[in-house]
């Protein structure tokens, strides 16, 4: 069959090399992600003393990652085990999985799961939980607003977005107390459209590591059901923040309890050490069997088109961890171990700016729980500590506690007590 | 006022658990029409089923292969310190490789940079990252989708809002490619449309144009100034070759085309569930591939952070060393082989069982998949009577046939079929 081409030759293409453009020619580069690009940043710089407190990975006392033993010993296993296959998961993922997780946030005697309410799918990690929940949204669920926390984690408001939901924002943080503006976050919910949906982190709330008292969670839930708002829980730190998988799954086993509906996010890249596996959960819990049943059906339509199912390793991992009694024993050792550490970083900190005289009041750096320490330093404050002291944070001030050593700390306590007395 | 505080409470209490049916309006999804087949043939008891649904590898004895190439990068990981900068390593000696694979170690396109790479979930992952990424930087775009292609890939463009056309792919009657109908529709589509083209055994039919029909297309593509999208899911596994198999890419790639490409590395490296992949859009030069690249991980952000990274660490481990490399090409012919044999087996068996219609198509097929031609009512009664699963297009998994069940294959077709009568 003849070219129809009169010339033969080839006319000027939009998608050669040589004579044309790409049809992407227009693209600028994305602006760096705010939190990886500190971690960027700190990679360039060569000083000996440099301090990367940026994004949100523990380290040891040596700054090292960590692995746990146990995730080992189970790695061990099931590279040992010759019966396993690499074959594709289910589009839920792994069942076992999928159970053990929904026990894990809600309580192994939950009657949500007792009463098959609960619909649970593995999904890539905390994100990836909250984009499949988030797409579930905004096919199925008749309002698409959302309000997240001022501030949240820098991600949560593009998840939402590319979803197809409306991010809009409740009062959370307040600079002057660096502590919880419990009455506007009241009044924000309050004037919140019947229905709509609500981000709660369940504990350790990220940047400013600000949660709720238990006595103002339940105002908050009163206030959520009250508003018939859908709570949808983002639960990154289970265990990692006081030490207690029950202790900081409360927020969201109160909500249960009331017998009501909503979303929770779990993800075992903290409290397991498994970031890079990329492993978490979404479960929703609903008023009936069968609703959870539509629900799950449905979610799996919105999985497939993303990813057809997710990735069997992680999972696997914890699964066989979370199942064997030993192990999860070992498991909650560990796993107290870092939080401890994390505490007792805090108190080191807190110490050591007091033993410096450093001006302003610091008790907020004990007082707030999780990885992370909403410092109240200034954008200039922080600029000036990456220059002349090689610390290296996320511009509003927030520092990973977990990238801190005894060693590191007085270093960390200079740097602050310069930039507050010389940069106000 | 402590009373009144505690009976409001309790009234708030009892009015959440009054019933607002928020999820009235969810129903039961249709179940995914590939996926439901293996769900369909685990509920089955009977001894003598058979799974001929999904696309995974299965070796002679009808059981799921993991390659020793892959067992040994297990070995050879296991007890590594998982440090982050490792799997940030990991994924993006996955990009280099996977590029070379798919576009030629000696390519000029990779030796300067010039494309945007990221690790991907699998092919679908691969796929919709570059489906949003199509949407969000050429809003006004189609895509065209061969008539028929996978299923999920209208799902995956659907739900990432980017329209969707067909093009003429399939000839129903002779089995094989409809060449002229294709081409015409390749001029009939506006300049500047997207296609998406399966490089090698297409899926589901398993009908690949030839070489000169693909230097044909390339050249109707220039000057229409089409977009080529290449899924490569099957690489290495269509012919037993892996350079063979990406001869599509290459032809478009020397043709000047910057294309995009999803790899997959779920059958030709048995990888199935640890999801890794890889997608790749060529640039015209390297300072366009940065910024590129830098937006399709922030689209993949929104969707999960990062990509897992034990896959692909045991992709580019097994890569990156030249005997398990080694390993891995025979083990992949292997594959390949036996999937080749095993169609010409089922042919002769059909042939000797006096079978009235043509079955050619079986061995001219490609790849994994053969498209039966049977229609699905005989695909149901294929189930019915004889357990044998399938999707109702008649689309076969080869993979699943074995010495010791393709005479019962065989003559189950045969039965269903004898009439003659078929679409």
């Amino acid at each position: 069959m003849e070219s129809q081409n009169p010339n033969h030759a080839i006319s000027p293409s939009a998608t050669t090399a040589s004579n044309g453009d790409s049809v992407f020619a227009n693209i600028a580069k994305a602006p760096e992600d705010p939190i990886l690009g500190v971690t960027v940043a700190y990679n360039k710089d060569s000083s000996p003393i440099k301090l990367n407190l940026g994004v949100g990975a523990y380290r040891t006392e040596e700054g090292k990652p960590l692995v746990l033993n146990v995730v080992r010993r189970a790695e061990q296993l099931l590279v040992n085990d010759p019966s396993r296959v690499k074959e594709y998961l289910p589009i839920t993922g792994l069942a076992d999985f999928n159970k053990l997780s929904a026990k894990l946030i809600f309580g192994a005697d939950s009657p949500a799961i007792q009463e098959n309410r609960v619909a649970t799918v593995q999904c890539l990690s905390g994100t990836g939980s909250l984009r499949v929940g988030a797409e579930f949204l905004a096919k199925h669920y008749h309002q698409n607003s959302i309000y997240i926390p001022q501030p949240t984690w820098g991600n949560h408001p593009k998840v939402f977005t590319m979803a197809g939901l409306s991010p809009k924002y409740y009062r959370y943080y307040d600079p002057e107390t660096r502590g919880l503006n419990f009455q506007g976050l009241l009044e924000d919910l309050s004037s919140a459209p019947s229905g709509a949906i609500v981000l709660l982190h369940a504990c350790a709330h990220n940047p400013t590591g600000v949660d709720p008292t238990v006595e103002q969670w339940e105002q908050i839930r009163q206030l959520i059901r009250s508003k018939g708002l859908l709570p949808f829980f983002d639960s990154a730190y289970q265990g990692f923040a006081s030490g207690s998988l029950d202790a900081d799954a409360q927020s969201v086993r109160i909500f249960v309890a009331d017998g009501g509906e909503c979303l929770a996010a779990q993800s075992y890249a903290k409290n397991m050490g498994l970031y890079g596996e990329r492993v978490g959960a979404l479960s929703i819990v609903c008023r009936t069997a069968d609703v959870a049943s539509r629900v799950e059906s449905q979610l799996k339509l919105v999985i497939r088109p993303m990813y057809s199912n997710p990735p069997i390793h992680g999972a696997s991992i914890v699964a066989t961890i979370l199942k064997d009694r030993d192990m999860y024993n070992e498991w909650t050792i560990e796993l107290k171990a870092m939080a401890d550490r994390i505490i007792s970083m805090r108190q080191q900190l807190f110490d050591a700016l007091r033993d410096r005289g450093t001006p302003g009041d610091w008790s907020h750096i004990i007082k707030q729980i999780g990885m992370f320490t909403f410092t109240g330093l200034n954008t200039e404050q922080v600029a000036f500590m990456t220059k002349e002291y090689h610390i290296y944070m996320t511009s509003d001030g927030r520092i990973s506690m977990a990238g801190l050593s005894s060693r590191t700390v007085p270093h960390l306590a200079d740097a602050i007590h310069a930039a507050v007395t010389r940069i106000v | 006022m402590k009373s009144g505080v505690v009976w409001r409470c309790l009234r708030r209490r009892s009015m959440s658990t009054s019933v607002i049916d928020w999820w009235d309006n969810v129903g039961i999804a249709p179940k995914d029409p590939i996926l439901s087949i293996t769900e369909a043939y685990f509920a089955d008891s009977s001894p003598r089923k058979i799974n001929l649904g999904v696309g995974a590898y299965r070796d002679d004895e009808g059981k799921p292969v993991v390659l020793q190439c892959v067992r040994d990068a297990q070995a050879k990981i296991a007890g590594c310190e998982f440090l982050e900068s490792l799997s940030r390593q990991g994924s993006m000696k996955l990009v280099d490789e996977s590029v070379k694979l798919a576009y030629g170690e000696s390519s000029d396109v990779v030796k300067e940079g010039r494309f945007a790479g990221v690790q991907a979930l699998s092919g679908t992952g691969a796929c919709r990252l570059f489906a949003e990424f199509q949407r969000r930087f050429r809003p006004e775009a189609q895509i065209y989708l061969p008539a028929p292609t996978w299923s999920n890939h209208r799902n995956i463009w659907r739900d990432a809002q980017v329209p969707q056309r067909t093009f003429r792919y399939y000839n129903l009657e002779s089995k094989i490619l409809h060449f002229e109908a294709l081409m015409d529709d390749v001029k009939n589509a506006p300049n500047y449309s997207f296609f998406l083209l399966h490089p090698c055994a297409h899926n589901p039919t398993g009908v690949d144009p030839t070489e000169e029909q693909w230097r044909e297309i390339s050249y109707q593509f220039k000057v229409k100034n089409h977009f080529p999208f290449f899924d490569m899911a099957y690489q290495g596994f269509a012919s037993g070759d892996l350079d063979r198999d990406a001869q599509a890419i290459r032809i478009f790639l020397n043709d000047g085309h910057l294309i995009g490409c999803a790899q997959s590395f779920a059958k030709n490296m048995g990888l199935y569930g640890q999801r890794v992949g890889c997608l790749s859009i060529l640039c015209k030069d390297a300072k366009q591939a940065i910024s590129v690249k830098s937006q399709l991980q922030q689209i993949a952000r929104a969707m999960y952070s990062n990509p897992p990274v034990y896959g692909a660490l045991l992709v580019s481990t097994i890569l990156d060393d030249p005997d398990l490399r080694n390993l891995w090409v025979k083990e992949l012919k292997v594959m390949a082989d036996r999937i080749i044999k095993i169609r010409a087996v089922l042919r002769k068996n059909l042939l000797e069982l006096g079978s009235p219609l043509n079955w050619d198509h079986i061995t001219n097929q490609v790849g994994m998949f053969c498209y039966s031609g049977l229609t699905p009512e005989q695909v149901d009664q294929l189930t019915n009577k004889f357990h044998i699963y399938m999707t109702r297009d008649g689309r076969i998994s080869m993979a699943g046939v074995t010495t010791e069940n393709v005479a019962y294959l065989a003559n189950a077709i045969h039965k269903v079929t004898k009439s003659g009568k078929e679409s």
